[in-house]
């Protein structure tokens, strides 16, 4: 009986595992096939070929694409953490008139859609000239409310008496910021940035808006570039180009999930 | 940096520094903590102010007036753009495809990531691998994601169509066909969002105090029994919480409507977010762009204030 439960189980986590996994296979054989192979309808490369790979690169800037994806992400993620964390902290350790009000400020801007603001922050890029420019992608997104309040519920579980301690012995608070709650917060600050991450590289609506230019052009507008531009035969191409963009993110999630799973929920149902 | 301020506060005859403090005193270390606070939270009002609170304000005053082709107001019409979208067929439309693209991605979704999160909720030997499976479409890019379904559903050399000839069923072109698009999107669309849902709620079931199956199990409850009497209701805020999310992401549809339909067929698949898209950077009416804008904001505003309103009185029943 437990053998049987067991085995179910297993058949089950099986099934489900391959279904899920079935795009990603799929993309991912097609992409060792040549255009001959793929029309022909085969799903296993008789002999792989690392054509489609070569093409991807030399048909299309996808190395610079591939390093604006990274770069915008990372800036991203890294000034989400520094400016969440510095709101988290005024939030959970000062005390001053309006902080409270303040707090309110920025929890509500989790009700404001990013489409109810993209059309003056587009005009707004253009005003200022960051069109084309990695600061135009990057800029916008420092702020989020949802990074304030994790890091602010992560803060709450640091003793008050160790900002007291830190005071008495004439630790200012920025000194005592660095080093005591951030070392301290290290899984919220994960869990943020990998988050950040992975949210900054997946950001389609807005690098499309503001970037024509393949210098600072993103993984996920190349993408696009490719898609429209390639015909049928070129499929494989495509399919090299989308399982090397998968693989950052996929090889980031792989090393953050369990992380990511624990520092989320405590974010969000708290 | 204290110490003039000191010294000035030494001529004030005070006996004891803390017990009796002068009014001047209070309003001046009000400031400076006002003062310091304000310097660790000037970046996020700042860059709140400059990319979410104008913008949204701009959004609301664009809306009630005609635009040049640089977004620049011109002429002052009130309410008329909110009345012709109200009157516009489109608009209508639209919003019937949203509300439906959300009805067959939002449910299907959780309860597909509930199912995978039960099964990897049980601890057996490599059960972090199949985890690591299940949450692995999150690593998949809007992009990424929407490239590979787009071979699969090509209509005359992608897997999917193969596999209905295979079986002796009619090719499809499922995203030119008017009937098919927006299932089609939709299929691609759960796949993508099964990672997070099903992070978020096997995270869930992992907060529910295992002490309540082992009594479960002792009162000789059936697994399905202990699934309705104790996961589910334990779960519920969870649940609420993810299906919430999901809602809010179909509402902002976007990415693989402009990768596999850029909204047509003949708008079949033109959800809110992609027709406001190409009414402002496609057609240039920043005004009635606006407008449509405003009316995701509020829907989406509606939606968020639920969301907080149940999740707040979860906490307090706890």
């Amino acid at each position: 009986m437990k053998i049987a439960r067991a085995t179910a189980h297993y058949v089950l986590l099986c099934l489900c595992s391959v279904v899920i996994l079935f795009p990603v296979a799929y993309a991912l054989l097609m992409s060792l096939m040549d255009g001959a192979a793929i029309l022909s309808g085969r799903l296993w490369p008789e002999k792989g070929t690392l054509v489609n790979y070569e093409a991807a690169f030399q048909q299309a800037p996808l190395g610079r694409y591939l390093w604006n994806s990274f770069f915008v992400a990372f800036m991203i993620t890294v000034g989400r953490l520094i400016v969440s964390s510095l709101a988290a902290f005024a939030f959970v350790f000062l005390r001053f008139p309006g902080r409270d009000r303040w707090f309110y400020v920025c929890i509500a801007t989790m009700l404001v859609p990013w489409e109810a603001t993209v059309i003056p922050n587009f005009l707004t890029i253009q005003a200022l000239g960051w069109t084309n420019h990695y600061a135009g992608l990057i800029v916008p997104f420092w702020a989020m409310a949802f990074g304030i309040f994790l890091l602010r519920q992560q803060f709450k579980q640091i003793p008050h008496e160790l900002y007291e301690a830190a005071q008495l012995s004439g630790m200012g608070n920025f000194r005592f910021f660095c080093r005591v709650v951030l070392p301290l917060s290290k899984t919220s600050l994960v869990t943020l940035a990998v988050y950040s991450f992975l949210d900054a590289w997946n950001m389609y609506l807005w690098p499309l808006l503001v970037t024509n230019d393949d210098r600072v052009r993103t993984v996920q507008i190349g993408l696009k570039q490719l898609q429209t531009q390639e015909i049928a035969s070129s499929w494989g191409v495509v399919m090299a180009a989308a399982v090397i963009a998968m693989l950052p993110t996929l090889l980031l999630l792989f090393a953050g999930q369990k992380q990511l799973r624990k520092g989320l929920m405590q974010g969000a149902i708290q | 940096m204290g110490s003039p301020m000191n010294e000035r506060v030494s001529t004030v005859p005070s006996p004891a520094p803390w017990s009796v403090r002068t009014k001047r005193e209070a309003r001046q270390a009000a400031i400076k903590s006002w003062l310091e606070g304000m310097v660790y939270l000037c970046p996020s009002l700042l860059l709140f102010g400059v990319f979410l609170f104008y913008p949204l304000g701009r959004t609301m005053y664009l809306s009630v007036f005609h635009t040049d082709y640089q977004g620049h107001p011109t002429e002052f019409v009130g309410l008329a753009h909110f009345v012709a979208l109200l009157q516009d067929a489109s608009f209508w439309h639209s919003l019937k495809a949203t509300v439906l693209f959300a009805a067959l991605t939002v449910p299907t979704t959780v309860a597909v990531s509930f199912g995978l999160a039960l099964l990897a909720h049980e601890t057996r030997k490599g059960i972090g691998i199949f985890r690591t499976i299940f949450a692995s479409t999150m690593g998949m890019s809007v992009g990424v994601a929407s490239v590979i379904w787009m071979f699969m559903y090509n209509p005359a050399i992608g897997i999917i169509n193969r596999l209905v000839s295979a079986i002796g069923g009619t090719p499809v072109s499922w995203l030119l066909d008017q009937d098919t698009a927006l299932y089609a999107v939709a299929a691609a669309t759960i796949w993508m969002n099964i990672g997070l849902t099903f992070l978020l709620l096997l995270a869930g079931l992992q907060n529910i105090d295992p002490s309540l199956y082992e009594s479960a199990r002792i009162a000789g409850m059936s697994y399905w029994r202990q699934l309705w009497t104790v996961t589910v209701p334990l779960l519920s805020p969870t649940l609420f919480f993810v299906t919430t999310v999901s809602l809010i992401q179909a509402l902002q549809t976007f990415g693989q409507i402009d990768f596999l339909t850029k909204g047509g067929p003949v708008e079949a698949t033109n959800v809110f977010v992609y027709a406001i898209y190409r009414e402002a950077f496609v057609n240039y009416q920043f005004g009635s762009a606006s407008a449509q804008a405003l009316v995701l904001f509020l829907i989406i505003a509606i939606v968020t204030f639920l969301q907080f309103r149940f999740a707040e009185r979860k906490v307090h029943y706890q």
